[in-house]
């Protein structure tokens, strides 16, 4: 039935071929050229190329960190998400408002604000010192730097659906004689758990290759604070564009890895 | 008969529960507003305050300075080309996406939103691949003479691959909520395609198309990594604002760098509002057709 009622809409033609053409070129021809380039390595190359010490580093920092951010906003995610679409209070629509900003604001900008913020003359990495740590020039401030800029995911993906769950559910569940963690752990955690999971694996991808808003607060010190997108950009430099091509080879395969991982998991989760 | 039939013991929890309820708003709307202030209010009162440090005389220096200006008119012609041409496309693929039904859909709907899951620098490597001095098409393209990879043509074609998903993305959730019943009456009343795409699917997905191209913008104003593998860093010439920033930073010029930072955040905030304002129309449109 459908294809005959929407045979009528003229332009089939036309846009499927304007949209395959236009992502060709500009995308998939491209990602193409990536892969290619590796073909030009030998697989003893490559594995040499990825297994040095310095790439291993840069590998732990990017996807540790990266995780680390996706777990902080999952929680204080759904701590916005729970608040904007449950309490009306002063301040509320600002709020809802500026969630955005790490999505506005270009990544060199939050850069240098945060590294202003965390460093240790900043108003709070002062503080960080006289405690005896330092959070600027360390994972911890890559993780910071991350978790703003990808701070609008979990609360994006899970606003809708919190929005959708019926209060009378959790109300009926109280009556039953639920208590408020039964309530949690019995109605709202199986509701929320999918879009959760989008949203933190939403965060996770961006997190691992996001470059500008880190470059300025992890100090870049090979070894220690180095990201993988950073280490792409040196090898560049050098023009070791075998090298750099690996790298990123690397990162696709691995990010493409996690995210199909936490796709089975949703969808398991999704079936029971 | 409800309340008066239950025990007087349930009765005693309803109360505690109520007031626990009441307690545990307070403290989450109070920790909701303290990550609020702490993660997204600081980073952005601290770009104005090291704007401004040394007064408004110093940060219209900074941001009226010629490298600065040039900058400013780089990245408006990135954004005035890669916004129009993600327009177009993201019209076209969520209309093939949601008017019609074909094999491999749902792939072709993951490879739209594929550049979202590319890191930047890789978006800016591969075009290097292709059309740096060492590319594939490299001496072909030295032959005639012709730049791409460190000049304009570069920041523009790396800023297109990070901005390609935003409008089709926006649109075909839209699109396919709405279904095509009035494109075909339209069609059956014997209007022309064209016809029936300015009068009928243009005004329906009018706020959601504003919705993408202001998300759109703001990530072609504001990329980095991307811009930053293809630019060369040539002051005045291949510098676009978020690039002119890191500059400035690196060499100590931290006002300079600020005051041009908080030129981007003005806009940010522009956009922020355009955005409050597209998804409020979205949201009017979406209650005012359910009757």
């Amino acid at each position: 039935m459908s294809s005959r009622s929407t045979s009528v809409i003229p332009g089939f033609g036309l846009t499927l071929g304007y949209t395959l053409v236009y992502l060709s070129l500009l995308v998939l021809i491209p990602l193409g050229a990536l892969f290619l380039k590796t073909t030009e390595l030998s697989w003893a190359q490559f594995i040499a190329i990825v297994s040095a010490p310095r790439v291993l580093a840069a590998l732990k920092l990017s996807f540790g960190t990266a995780f680390a951010a996706a777990v902080l906003n999952g929680v204080i995610g759904t701590l916005l998400a729970w608040v904007l679409v449950r309490y009306r209070f002063p301040g509320r629509k600002i709020i809802e408002a500026m969630i955005d900003l790490p999505f506005a604001l270009p990544t060199a900008v939050a850069g240098i604000a945060l590294t202003a913020l965390y460093a240790p003359n900043g108003p709070i990495g002062q503080l960080a010192t006289d405690l005896g740590f330092k959070i600027a020039y360390s994972p911890l401030g890559i993780t910071l730097a991350l978790t703003f800029v990808t701070l609008p995911f979990v609360v994006r993906t899970l606003q809708p659906v919190l929005a959708d769950i019926p209060r009378e559910v959790e109300e009926a569940a109280a009556c039953l004689g639920a208590r408020p963690l039964q309530v949690v752990r019995h109605v709202l955690l199986p509701a929320l758990l999918p879009a959760w999971l989008t949203g933190f694996a939403l965060a996770f991808a961006r997190g691992v290759g996001e470059y500008g808003s880190v470059i300025f607060i992890a100090g870049n010190m090979p070894m220690k604070t180095e990201i993988l997108p950073l280490l792409i950009m040196v090898k560049l430099d050098q023009y070791d564009y075998a090298g750099a091509t690996a790298i990123g080879v690397l990162m696709l395969t691995v990010s493409f890895i996690l995210l199909l991982a936490i796709n089975l998991l949703q969808r398991r989760i999704a079936h029971g | 008969m409800t309340t008066a039939s239950l025990p007087v013991s349930a009765d005693a929890r309803a109360t505690t529960t109520r007031r626990g309820k009441q307690t545990a708003r307070r403290l989450l709307i109070g920790a909701a507003w303290l990550t609020f202030a702490l993660f997204l209010l600081l980073p952005l009162l601290i770009v104005l305050g090291e704007a401004f440090k040394q007064g408004v005389g110093t940060f219209f220096t900074a941001i009226l300075e010629p490298d600065a200006l040039a900058a400013l008119k780089l990245t408006l012609l990135a954004v005035g080309i890669s916004v129009p041409l993600n327009l177009v496309f993201g019209v076209a693929a969520a209309w093939c996406v949601s008017k019609y039904e074909f094999r491999g859909k749902s792939l072709l709907v993951t490879l739209i939103d594929l550049p979202f899951s590319v890191s930047p620098v890789i978006a800016g490597l591969i075009y290097v691949l292709l059309f740096g001095a060492q590319g594939y098409f490299g001496e072909w393209l030295s032959d005639r003479d012709i730049q791409i990879v460190f000049a304009v043509p570069g920041i523009i074609l790396a800023t297109l691959f990070v901005t390609v998903p935003f409008v089709a993305r926006e649109l075909i959730p839209l699109m396919q909520e709405q279904g095509s019943t009035e494109e075909e009456a339209a069609r059956l009343l014997g209007a022309s395609g064209w016809q029936m795409f300015w009068h009928i699917t243009l005004p329906n997905i009018k706020w959601g198309l504003i919705y993408g191209v202001v998300l759109c913008t703001a990530r072609a104003m504001g990329e980095f990594g991307a811009v930053s593998v293809v630019s060369g860093h040539i002051r005045g010439l291949t510098n676009t604002l978020p690039l002119h920033v890191e500059i400035l930073y690196n060499e100590y010029n931290h006002v300079a760098a600020f005051s041009v930072a908080s030129l981007l955040l003005a806009l940010a905030l522009v956009i922020l509002l355009l955005k409050q304002w597209s998804e409020s129309r979205i949201a009017r449109l979406k209650t005012g057709a359910q009757p």
